[in-house]
């Protein structure tokens, strides 16, 4: 659906985007992740045909950005970062604005409007001015002339920012409905929204590409040794046997305690590589007749995944 | 042409919905009529003079003691309030950023141009139907020629289209209202007044300098006139303003 071959920008001496390639596939939502200045802004206005690329090209639905543009404002609903609005229009004569101007023809047109409306969770505001809405609604509001016209791509910039938790809650659910019949691109520097929301991430930094995965493999591809948590139960010399007992399985590189409290003990081990060694440390403790609370292996976080890969970069560019 | 009008409407709307347009179509209205008013007294003043000093008679007529004061004082108040509908037009949207979405629409920029245009045009044409009073009560109370009346707001009309041109242009450039309304007003009252520097100049220069002048070419229009020349250099600096609008939206993309 998205293709985009070599896409530079270069503001004058400065780049806003070096070289970038990837694909989007039809019914993915992609997420778009990069430290701020990281030229996924950049990436988004060339995609919408807002600016003109200074090398390389895009093709979205099989029509090039620059040559195509109008085939391709057709099929892409776009999002831009702080959601701009006309503060004086009310929803419904804004939302039947861009369907004149998306080209919905009359008999279609208000049915549209109304669909879009429901959609996006606008029924109880369609006679407010946009101006007086909450920062939610507007934000609804801005996905909807997005929806408008049901094209093929939705391309979101941050459609969180700003919102209240619970807004963004809302604003993700709506986001995964509308990624279940639509091809979505959305950028955001908020981690877990990420995770949540999409599956396949893009990394961005310094506007070159650094990782392209689902959340899953980023995290499995990164992570170097693999830590294992384990709790028991604070009572007699269990904890110092349990030490021992894990110390002596093959595979175990270090065994960490944490001071005990509230009458439980905690160990972090250490395992060699893309080792699941759980189920061998839960039998050994249990034929030792250990009380054994928790087992589990600690994961990589998206925000730990993210700063490991923009560190390497920095590192390795000098 | 959908689109265009789509544009067009919401413009339209706008003007109408907020209290721009009345404000503007008030104050004009309300500068004209007392324009009207204090020339038509003193046209009274002179036909009462003229009926003791008959030499004086034969040089008085309706077109030329009425009508072409008149439009010439006009012309100086649209001078101050066009510039105030055509401020708002690009130079809004690039201020709340809705011009980033106008242009990922399939929508192309002579559309939205076009439309915004015409929109300003349209309140324009609302506020010279209001100055039609004027001929008509002059129509009620004397027989002014109907030709030099028509030409005259023919003329006027041009010279409007000419000024929205400017205006949007200037609005197109700065996403300060203030901005394009001052380069707007700024720029307009060039065209306007340029000729004046022409007696001072050399030959050359001072057709060129009289040529370009707002006011030179109105002149004909006011007596009566429909000259091709006049016609030619509104709808060319009418055209050239709007294909520079334009070309500073396609650049605006190449630059930021």
């Amino acid at each position: 659906m998205i293709h985009v071959q070599n896409l530079t920008k270069r503001y004058g001496a400065t780049v806003g985007v070096t070289n970038l390639d990837f694909r989007v596939e039809k019914g993915e939502v992609l997420g778009f992740l990069g430290p701020n200045g990281a030229g996924k802004t950049t990436t988004m206005k060339m995609l919408t045909c807002y600016l003109p690329p200074t090398d390389g090209t895009a093709k979205i639905c099989g029509f090039d950005i620059v040559e195509q543009s109008m085939e391709v404002r057709r099929r892409v609903g776009y999002l831009p970062e702080r959601n701009p609005l006309y503060p004086d229009m009310t929803v419904t004569g804004y939302l039947d604005f861009v369907a004149r101007v998306k080209g919905v023809r009359p008999p279609a047109r208000r049915a549209e409007v109304e669909r879009t409306i429901e959609r996006c969770g606008l029924q109880q505001v369609p006679r407010r001015t946009i101006g007086t809405l909450s920062k939610g609604y507007q934000q609804r509001v801005g996905i909807a002339q997005a929806t408008l016209s049901d094209p093929e791509i939705l391309i979101l910039d941050e459609p969180t920012l700003g919102l209240d938790p619970k807004q963004m809650i809302e604003i993700r659910q709506l986001i995964r409905d509308l990624g279940k019949e639509k091809t979505v691109l959305l950028s955001s520097h908020i981690l877990p929204e990420v995770s949540q929301v999409c599956n396949r991430v893009i990394i961005i930094n310094r506007g070159s590409l650094v990782a392209a995965d689902t959340p899953e493999n980023l995290r499995s591809r990164l992570a170097t040794t693999s830590v294992i948590r384990v709790a028991l139960r604070d009572e007699g010399d269990a904890l110092a046997r349990a030490s021992r007992t894990i110390a002596s399985i093959a595979g175990v590189v270090a065994v960490d305690g944490a001071p005990p409290g509230r009458g439980t003990g905690r160990f972090s081990v250490t395992c060699a590589p893309a080792s699941d060694l759980r189920e061998t440390i839960a039998r050994a403790l249990v034929a030792a007749g250990l009380p054994l609370l928790e087992i589990y292996r600690e994961e990589l976080s998206l925000e730990e995944i993210f700063l490991q890969l923009v560190t390497e970069e920095v590192s390795s560019n000098g | 042409m959908g689109k265009l009008f789509a544009v067009y409407r919401k413009e339209l709307q706008h003007y109408f919905q907020s209290v721009t347009a009345y404000v503007v179509i008030g104050s004009f209205l309300a500068l004209s009529g007392y324009f009207f008013y204090s020339i038509f007294r003193y046209y009274n003043y002179l036909s009462y003079q003229a009926g003791r000093e008959p030499g004086l008679a034969a040089s008085l007529n309706l077109i030329e003691g009425v009508m072409r004061p008149l439009m010439g004082n006009v012309s100086v108040v649209l001078l101050f309030v066009l510039p105030l509908l055509t401020m708002r037009l690009l130079a809004e949207e690039r201020k709340q950023g809705t011009f980033e979405l106008l242009l990922t629409y399939p929508l192309s920029d002579f559309e939205a141009v076009m439309g915004k245009y015409l929109a300003a045009l349209t309140v324009f044409g609302v506020m010279i139907a209001g100055t039609l009073l004027y001929p008509v009560m002059l129509a009620v109370f004397s027989n002014p020629e109907p030709g030099p009346v028509f030409t005259s707001y023919l003329g006027f009309f041009l010279m409007g289209t000419s000024f929205i041109a400017i205006g949007i242009f200037f609005s197109s450039l700065t996403s300060s209202q203030i901005v394009a309304g001052a380069a707007t007003f700024g720029v307009s009252l060039l065209f306007l007044v340029i000729g004046w520097a022409a007696p001072f100049a050399g030959p050359t220069l001072a057709s060129i300098l009289s040529q370009c002048s707002l006011l030179e070419h109105y002149d004909a229009f006011s007596k009566g006139i429909i000259d091709l020349q006049d016609v030619t250099y509104y709808v060319f600096l009418t055209g050239f303003f709007l294909f520079m609008t334009l070309r500073s939206l396609d650049s605006s993309r190449w630059r930021s």
